[in-house]
């Protein structure tokens, strides 16, 4: 059976809804400890959303010295798909397997809403049962969602097709060109700050086509890694 | 015992929303005269013995490494609190 890692540090808070997305997928899921650097052979690893270390000094600073940190960094240069989600996107930018970083939402408020996000790349291990162009809705939860990079890094990002998810309808935090979600250059770590293993189950979701809370637009990314990996 | 100084600023290309938060609530108390404000944060590393050029430059590491993140913030002061006579939560007296 795939085996799908999941993180837990100080402080994390969608761990459980993580390993949960995961199991619906068809995966098992496996979960890891921070202060633990033997990944228990996963094929795949998810650092959840939440507030590792209260976000103290940055959020994800801290826990980028995690020592599961440096197996994760070693496994995904050699291709292992990670998937960053929120507080997980910001510990993937502070270990710089992503480019840029997360500031305060430009509003200074704290959002939690059901949000749009156009999908730009279908060629992740995370994404490739969504087609090109289409607009999902998963919830959006966060403070420090605002992502920033210089002009240059923005403008290689867009070049090489690595802006995975767009904000549409509303930029909940002001990010920089409207950027909810990235990939590294192999395509193999995805970042974003939505989160979609809070739409993989009817009855718990965001409102959908077929009436409220049945959304379950996010379950694709585990069905995708799953089936990337027995592929 | 001796301590060290980082200061670590927003980059002045950031837009910095903390400081712009504190910089609309100043005239609601009266200081008009502050037009903008930005915020930073002030670490203060403590060593068992002397500031050394050896310690300053192993703080002016961990400034690099740990207590700033270079696409966001610049490191503005990496120095010897004594020799540069700053008052600290140690030793302040205004």
């Amino acid at each position: 059976m795939t085996r799908i890692g999941v993180v837990t540090f100080p402080g994390t808070l969608d761990d459980r809804d993580a390993a949960r997305a995961v199991r619906l997928s068809g995966a098992e899921a496996v979960s890891l400890w921070h202060a633990d650097e033997d990944l228990h052979g996963v094929d795949a690893v998810v650092l959840p959303g939440g507030f590792s270390y209260g976000d103290y000094l940055r959020a994800g600073a801290i826990s980028r010295f995690a020592p599961v940190m440096t197996s994760i960094v070693e496994a995904a240069g050699k291709g292992m798909p990670v998937l960053g989600i929120c507080n997980g996107f910001q510990v993937l930018t502070e270990a710089h397997l992503l480019p840029g970083s997360m500031v305060k939402n430009d509003h200074l408020h704290f959002v939690c809403r059901e949000q749009q996000l156009e999908v730009e790349n279908v060629d992740t291990p995370w994404t490739r049962e969504y087609t090109r162009g289409e607009v999902i809705t998963v919830p959006l939860k966060n403070q420090d969602g605002q992502y920033v990079a210089d002009e240059h890094t923005l403008d290689e990002l867009e070049g090489e097709g690595r802006v995975v998810f767009r904000y549409r309808g509303w930029n909940p935090n002001g990010s920089r060109r409207d950027i909810a979600g990235i990939c590294n250059a192999a395509g193999n770590v995805v970042g974003l700050m939505p989160h979609p293993e809070h739409a993989v189950e009817p009855g718990f979701g965001p409102d959908g086509a077929r009436g409220p809370r049945t959304g379950t637009d996010g379950m694709r990314f585990f069905t995708s890694v799953l089936h990337t990996l027995v592929g | 015992m001796g301590l060290v100084v980082v200061d670590v600023m927003p980059k002045p290309e950031i837009l910095d929303p903390q400081g712009k938060a504190v910089a609309g609530a100043l005239p609601r108390l009266g200081f008009a005269q502050f037009v903008s404000v930005r915020q930073g944060k002030r670490f203060e590393l403590e060593v068992d013995g002397p500031v050394t050029p050896e310690v300053l430059e192993a703080a002016a590491e961990a400034a690099r490494q740990v207590l700033s993140n270079p696409v966001i913030e610049d490191v503005v002061n990496v120095a010897d609190a004594e020799a540069e006579g700053s008052s600290t939560a140690a030793g302040a007296d205004a």
